[in-house]
């Protein structure tokens, strides 16, 4: 899983020291720990499963176990510098209104996803016929938590719709090191096997906290 | 106060009784006040030199400080030695644990069936009426005693989350971490309800005597022996009953009666009759009164978050059951809602499990995983060894 990791690190590397950061869908809380560790924030975590939440508890971590289609509701408007929703947005029920949320929550979300376009996705269901099974996208169809996935220009065009700002943007692939991108170039569509975003909305609310911004422009450096 | 515990001299196992002086009265929420308390507590553990490893246990409703050792009256093990012991989440090796009588109570802090200093008879209905934050000033008044500045964790189930929550309101910065186990911040409608049923079985006993009972020598123990069943069904589930019970009989063939035929009936009747032996009439009514009026979102202008915002240095982890219907998940939802409203460091996990209300008593590893994981990694931040 070493695109995994490398996710982990782009997001390291996104996230201002000392701000305050939910992760949604924070699994047993290996990235909360990572940031908690490196970036020194305060973090803050969101998981379905009780397991999850239990092995976050035994990190030490603030993880409260809920389901992001339905609790994001509960967390006050702009109460995080940065939300984390990583490689989940694609599982929930209602991503558009889970997107929507994350950034009412936070000043800017990082979200990553795995890419519906990549070519050996499409190359998959063009020669096989059936679903695709590739690296991130690992399991059949009849056991895949993956209920809306989408590929890059659908996101891309999504963002535009709500409003949302892309920030930065940066292709994944397997044991590869992240790839500054452009997301709304078509090529990137057939390479990028994973996208992450830094999205931020643009006259959004405003922030009842003090005005802090966080690096930018050299986030996704290669 | 009339005495300050010599701390050296406290062993392992310990506790006794604390009576204060003219002094330090107790300032009640009703504006009474209660004069001479005595509270009554054990301990496990010792004190560390830097007084950093005090846990204090809030008892539930009916329960009482013998957290962890045999019961005086009963000689049943403390009721919640399964996280409190050697090995255990709470473990007398590592922490100071206490635990005391809530004031109301019947089983050496005053209560109504204290007598009353002034008069030197007992208090029965003379006795004021108290909230939880009285419970939590009286613990405060203690633990003062026992020359403890800060708590490294507050921890209770039940009426004792409900402690929990008030400590945190109350005194955040004498408490480091906070444990709600199946509690709420606030009674609903139903569990009011519950509770005046409750009330009126033992009002209507006749040897309850308008809560003179003591001074007239009886116990209205029938009526306490019925709000004791109805409440325990309470803290069951139905698929619990279901599976402990069912329809089993007692005997072969029905009695034609109204003797206990089914075993369910039986065993509700012993839990009657066997609470009365060990719990006072008075003392349930006021008690179950101060649970009653606990809203801990009232004094804030209705809104929970704000009794948490200056407690956003405790470290906070909740727990509820998904078969409890007494205090639901739903409760402790609206509760994590507020801290994570008021920016609180709040943890929560739903235990999955048929026990109901009572699974916080009972043997649950997943609890028993969540608290051990989530005290550890306190004790670390707290720099425990």
């Amino acid at each position: 899983m070493n695109a995994i990791r490398e996710d982990f690190r782009e997001i390291l590397r996104l996230v201002r020291p000392g701000s305050r950061v939910l992760e949604i869908g924070c699994g047993e809380g290996v990235l909360l720990e990572l940031l908690a560790r490196e970036k020194q924030v305060d973090g803050r975590g969101l998981e379905i499963s009780a397991d999850g939440v239990s092995a976050c508890l035994a990190k030490g971590l603030a993880v409260v176990q809920g389901d992001a289609d339905r609790d994001l509701a509960d967390y006050p408007t702009r109460g995080f510098d940065y939300v984390v929703l990583s490689q989940t947005l694609q599982q929930m029920r209602d991503p558009r209104r889970v997107l929507a949320e994350l950034l009412r929550i936070a000043e800017r979300a990082v979200v990553s996803l795995p890419n519906f376009g990549y070519w050996r996705v499409r190359l998959g269901l063009l020669l096989t016929g059936r679903m695709p099974m590739t690296g991130c996208l690992s399991e059949p169809w009849w056991s895949t938590p993956n209920i809306h996935l989408c590929t890059l220009r659908d996101f891309t065009s999504l963002c535009d719709e709500l409003g949302v700002r892309i920030e930065d943007a940066a292709a994944l692939a397997e044991g590869r090191k992240a790839r500054r991108m452009d997301p709304s170039r078509g090529v990137e569509n057939w390479r990028a096997e994973q996208a992450i975003f830094l999205l931020s909305r643009p006259g959004g609310v405003q922030s009842p906290r003090p005005a802090t911004s966080p690096p930018r422009g050299d986030l996704f450096a290669n | 106060m009339s005495q300050e515990k010599d701390l050296s001299r406290i062993g392992e196992t310990d506790g006794g009784s604390i009576r204060f002086g003219p002094e330090s009265t107790l300032k009640l929420d009703s504006g009474a006040h209660l004069h001479g308390l005595e509270i009554a507590y054990c301990t496990y553990g010792r004190l560390n030199a830097a007084k950093s490893n005090a846990v204090l246990v809030c008892h539930a409703l009916t329960l009482d400080q013998h957290v962890a050792s045999d019961h005086p009256l009963t000689g049943k093990p403390g009721w919640w030695s399964q996280f409190v012991g050697e090995g255990r989440p709470l473990d007398p090796a590592r922490h100071f644990i206490i635990c005391s009588n809530v004031v109301g109570g019947c089983m050496g802090t005053t209560g109504p069936s204290s007598i009353d200093p002034r008069t030197g008879r007992v208090f029965g209905l003379t006795f004021p009426m108290i909230t939880i934050a009285d419970m939590v000033r009286a613990q405060v008044m203690l633990i003062d005693a026992l020359g403890i500045d800060t708590l490294f964790a507050v921890v209770g189930g039940s009426m004792g989350g409900m402690q929990v929550l008030q400590w945190a309101a109350d005194y955040p910065d004498r408490v480091f971490s906070a444990i709600c186990i199946a509690g709420a911040a606030r009674h609903s409608a139903q569990n009011i309800a519950f509770h005046e049923v409750g009330r009126q079985a033992i009002m209507a006993d006749p040897d309850w005597r308008g809560g003179d009972y003591a001074r007239e020598g009886v116990r209205p123990e029938k009526g306490l022996a019925v709000a004791r069943m109805a409440a325990h069904i309470t803290y069951l589930s139905e698929a619990a009953l279901q599976r402990k019970f069912g329809r089993e009989m007692q005997r072969d063939g029905l009695s034609w009666g109204f003797d206990a035929d089914f075993q369910v009936e039986s065993y509700l009747r012993h839990q009657g009759a066997s609470f009365v032996d060990r719990f006072d009439a008075n003392s349930y009514l006021y008690i179950t009164r101060a649970m009653d009026y606990f809203d801990l979102a009232a004094s804030y202008g209705g809104v929970l978050a704000e009794a948490f915002r200056r407690a956003r240095e405790v470290r906070f982890c909740v727990l509820s059951f998904t078969s409890d219907w007494l205090y639901p998940t739903a409760e402790s939802r609206s509760i994590v809602r507020a801290l994570n409203a008021a920016g609180c460091r709040a943890s929560f996990v739903e235990i999955e499990t048929d026990k109901g209300h009572d699974a916080f008593l009972l043997d649950e590893p997943v609890m028993e995983a969540a608290l051990s994981g989530f005290l550890e990694a306190v004790a670390q931040a707290r720099g425990l060894t």
